[in-house]
């Protein structure tokens, strides 16, 4: 499995990519589009949209069910990953640049996972 | 309990990721995924362990009888070497199972039933029999693989003779090993399902995966190629609350003889199977409403992205047949999809 060690991580499987103190893009971590399996629709937020950390933002499908995906961080949506609407595969073969969206006023009150305290709660997940 | 087939550990080498399917330890996929599995199929060779379909025999003087009156379908000019499909019914018209009936003589019925139905199955028909009949669940008896594709035949003829026709069997040998041989299947392609002792199992699993074109496919591909090819799912299109001839399968309904449940059939029809193209974005699967303007007509019964024909379908139960092109919109998660309706199967494939 492939995790970056500059990104941050959620326990609900999204990674977070800070670009500013309070700007940040968001994706599912490898980890999460494996068990997932091959991706086939993506239902993206729509810009403007009041992130809260835990709760549903939008969902991606599977060919074998549909799944939430959950805001890491609290924030506001500024902009969506559209090239993902007409190519889901592209978060199975790079998780890590296939980025859902971005948020600004980025608030973070429950803190992120680094990739190892990740990676290991990972591996207790499997199990 | 759940039971291991006689695959599982081959299941495990390959990175098969396991599931409990009917009771079964079964990979839902492998590693190459569920995308490129369903294209090996319709374009190459797929290898499934299908040994948790039950199975079960029908032999003696009145064993076509019992099997005309418990099941639907008419198998009195059956000949030897063929296959039919019927279902059975509960008296009031529900389905009890679906199921495939293959004659392997005058007297002698071999009939494979879904695994998640097989006990109920059992009872069911012990408690029907007739006249000079022995009824055995043989299921622990055989194991089953599916080998799916155009090419499927190809990799098979290199070690047997093959079935010729369609709902065709042979009895044969494979690197001597004693096989029933059909040309049958669950994926709406050309290809063969292979009938073995379970202890020859991993032997013939192993040589057919040694073709390179042969890819070992899990239950995630058996049910989007089942459904882009419109075949029924019991527990999905039908169960013990739809008749067979609401989910049109007239085909293997004979309403000119003696079956249990023909009766309660005949005097109710109050829906039709429809298939749904969707046409918005979404995904519409099993258990969403259907709606024609604002009016819910029924609900989905399957339905997910199909690969080969890249794009989302869904079955649905309505209260009457509709044209193809009627404009449908169906409730995923409380967003309504448009769709428009489609002549089934979504998917055929040419001879």
């Amino acid at each position: 499995m492939n995790t970056p060690k500059e990104l941050k991580y959620a326990k609900t499987h999204e990674w977070v990519r800070f670009t500013s103190e309070t700007e940040c893009e968001v994706g599912l971590s490898d980890f999460a589009q494996d068990a997932l399996g091959d991706l086939v629709f993506v239902n993206l937020p729509e810009v403007g949209t009041e992130a809260v950390q835990g709760e549903t933002i939008c969902d991606v499908e599977s060919v074998k069910a549909v799944s939430d995906v959950y805001a890491p961080v609290s924030g506001t949506v500024t902009e969506v990953n559209e090239e993902l609407l007409d190519s889901p595969e592209k978060i199975n073969e790079d998780p890590y640049g296939a980025w859902l969206f971005r948020l600004s006023d980025v608030s973070c009150p429950e803190e992120l996972l680094d990739a190892e305290a990740y990676d290991k709660f990972c591996a207790e997940e499997e199990h | 309990m759940t039971n291991k087939t006689p695959l599982y550990e081959e299941h495990l080498a390959l990175d098969g990721r396991i599931v409990d399917f009917a009771g079964y330890f079964l990979p839902v996929q492998y590693p190459t995924g569920v995308i490129k599995e369903h294209m090996a199929v319709r374009e190459g060779v797929g290898l499934f362990d299908v040994s948790h379909m039950g199975e079960v025999t029908f032999r003696g003087k009145d064993a076509l009888a019992n099997l005309n009156y418990i099941f639907t379908n008419d198998y009195t000019n059956l000949k030897n070497g063929r296959v039919r499909y019927g279902v059975m019914c509960y008296e009031d018209g529900g389905c009890v199972d679906d199921l495939i009936v293959y004659r392997m003589g005058e007297e002698d019925f071999f009939v494979v039933v879904n695994a998640s139905n097989r006990h109920k199955d059992v009872a069911w028909i012990k408690e029907h029999l007739f006249g000079e009949v022995e009824f055995a669940d043989v299921s622990d008896e055989y194991a089953q693989l599916a080998l799916q594709g155009p090419l499927s035949g190809e990799v098979l003829g290199k070690y047997t003779e093959l079935p010729q026709k369609y709902y065709s069997f042979i009895n044969t040998t494979i690197l001597g090993k004693e096989v029933i041989v059909s040309q049958t299947g669950y994926t709406g392609e050309y290809g063969f399902e292979i009938y073995c002792k379970p202890e020859d199992a991993v032997e013939l699993w192993r040589e057919l995966l040694k073709d390179e074109r042969v890819i070992p496919c899990g239950l995630g591909a058996r049910d989007t190629l089942r459904l882009e090819a419109s075949m029924p799912l019991y527990g999905h299109e039908m169960d013990e609350t739809v008749s067979p001839l609401e989910t049109g399968l007239d085909f293997g309904v004979k309403m000119n003889k003696d079956f249990i449940g023909r009766d309660a059939m005949a005097a109710r029809k109050n829906r039709h199977r429809i298939g749904i193209q969707i046409t918005g974005r979404g995904i519409a699967r099993e258990h969403c409403d259907v709606y024609q303007e604002d009016r819910l007509i029924g609900h989905t019964t399957s339905g997910t992205h199909c690969p080969y024909l890249k794009g989302a379908y869904a079955m649905a139960l309505v209260d009457e047949a509709y044209e193809p092109g009627t404009p449908v919109t169906v409730d995923v998660r409380g967003r309504r999809i448009e769709g428009k309706v489609v002549t089934l199967p979504f998917y055929k494939r040419e001879k």
